[in-house]
């Protein structure tokens, strides 16, 4: 589980969260949801360390990450996997040493065991054989798919998306959409995914946080998101005029 | 202030590069692939510019000795000690600053606005330490090996072409560069290659890991590493010139 607690954030005089509070919880895929500068990227970022709050605190099953040392933030982050918006798969390296990578810096894995076990991230990604590809070899995506491939290959306990959809088509957004679903289900992990994408909401919000204008507006789940009658989220959900056609009406 | 800020932010750097490391064995490896990226790539450049500036300094050198008071081997003798005590050390650095510093500016910046440095970082990984002090250590041990070699490659250079175009014999050229030879010269020539290998890789690593904004971004940081560097070098050559020669 992972715990928001009243986190503010300004750059200089604009300010971009605004006490922020949530819960993401542990096997579910948590979304935090808004429009472009709602403040998402902002929030993952003082999640992970990014970025430091203003004020507020972020607690990783109890432990407070924020206003920890250097040396103790390091021990948390070597819990967490982190899908990014362009992948940032390592381009030096092949696919197998990217998955590997993570398992190279922190486990004493015997070779055999690495190979297996990249071998396994690979295959739950859908991406076996594929072992020797470089990052510039690959689609849009199958880096997204690499990406998760590594994220999870340290067996984190929180995996962070951001943004996983961006620039895919609908169907590969939701190979990924059922791919972060189902290692989130099978390992047990707390997961947060950013997005703006209505898709991967309808397909995997089980817990949701809508930001606003930096503020934490509504949280629900993907059957409350359609029935809401907040304004905002209605505007965000059904945002274009053929979506305002298909509206349920009450 | 500026100067100041960025004076006092690359020493904030230099302590996280010389952090513990997370893991020596990969650390290990790095270092080795660096050696090959960084110095064995850049050996067919050192050669081909040692070659010819010595050919050139031997001909400058037999072109000015126009006085019959001063014996032909001073060719060699000249050749030699420009190529040692600076042609080697500081043009051959200056050079590389250009290569090699641009290339680790570039490759650092590039991670950074690919967010590549921010995985590295979200995995529990001291960025600065693993992309930085490979490059260092790298470069620190690999580039007295390429002076030497250009050194060598250099006083050849000359050789050939002094003896070709005339400019002196073959006996006298090779008495000239057995004459009056000063071993602490090539102590000093490595000392300063060492110094400047370090400035080389840790202010383009500076330029690159603070890089932000995109393409143009980088470019203009592969463009000040490059500035910063040549100036840093020139300085710092004095400096080491005074105190081991002089002072």
């Amino acid at each position: 589980m992972i715990e928001v607690k009243n986190v503010h954030k300004a750059f200089g005089d604009r300010m971009v969260l605004n006490d922020i509070s949530f819960v993401f919880e542990t096997g579910k895929t948590n979304l935090v949801i808004g429009e472009s500068g709602s403040g998402k990227t902002t929030m993952l970022k003082i999640m992970v360390g990014l970025h430091n709050p203003d004020q507020g605190d972020v607690l990783y099953d109890g432990r407070s990450f924020t206003s920890s040392s250097e040396k103790e933030k390091q021990e948390v982050r070597k819990e967490i996997g982190m899908l990014f918006q362009g992948g940032a798969l390592f381009d030096s390296l092949t696919l197998e040493q990217n998955v590997a990578f993570p398992l190279d810096m922190f486990t004493d894995m015997s070779k055999s065991e690495k190979e297996d076990r990249v071998n396994f991230c690979l295959k739950k990604v859908n991406l076996e054989g594929r072992n020797k590809l470089f990052p510039s070899e690959l689609s849009g995506g199958m880096k997204k798919r690499a990406a998760l491939a590594r994220a999870i290959s340290n067996e984190p306990k929180y995996l962070f998306c951001d943004e996983p959809n961006s620039g895919l088509d609908p169907r590969t957004s939701l190979v990924i959409d059922a791919l972060i679903k189902q290692v989130t289900e099978d390992l047990g992990i707390t997961t947060v995914v950013i997005t703006h994408d209505m898709n991967s909401v309808m397909e995997i919000g089980e817990n949701i946080m809508f930001l606003y204008k930096g503020n934490m507006w509504w949280q629900g789940s993907k059957k409350e998101i359609l029935t809401t009658d907040n304004q905002e989220i209605l505007d965000f959900v059904y945002a274009s005029e053929f979506l305002k056609q298909l509206k349920p009406r009450k | 202030m500026k100067l100041l800020f960025n004076i006092g932010r690359y020493f904030i750097l230099l302590k996280r590069v010389f952090g513990k490391p997370e893991k020596f064995s990969v650390y290990y490896k790095q270092i080795l692939y660096e050696i090959d990226s960084l110095g064995i790539g850049s050996l067919g450049l050192i050669a081909i510019i040692s070659v010819f500036m010595g050919g050139v300094i031997t001909i400058q050198s037999a072109y000015n000795f126009t006085s019959p008071f001063i014996p032909l081997y001073a060719v060699g003798l000249g050749t030699r000690e420009s190529i040692v005590l600076e042609f080697s050390p500081t043009i051959v650095s200056l050079i590389l600053a250009g290569k090699v510093g641009s290339n680790i500016a570039s490759e650092i910046g590039t991670m950074r606005i690919s967010e590549q440095i921010d995985a590295l970082e979200i995995m529990g990984i001291n960025s600065a330490g693993y992309l930085i002090l490979p490059k260092i250590v790298a470069a620190m041990f690999i580039n007295p090996f390429l002076i030497v070699i250009s050194m060598f490659l250099g006083i050849l250079g000359g050789y050939l072409m002094g003896v070709a175009s005339g400019a002196c014999s073959s006996y006298e050229y090779i008495f000239g560069i057995q004459s009056f030879f000063v071993p602490f010269n090539i102590y000093y020539s490595i000392t300063k290659t060492i110094v400047f290998a370090f400035i080389i890789t840790s202010v383009a690593a500076y330029q690159g890991y603070y890089t932000s904004g995109g393409a143009l971004e980088v470019g203009k940081a592969s463009t000040r590493s490059v500035v910063y560097n040549s100036i840093l070098i020139l300085i710092a050559n004095l400096v080491i010139t005074q105190l081991m020669l002089v002072g």
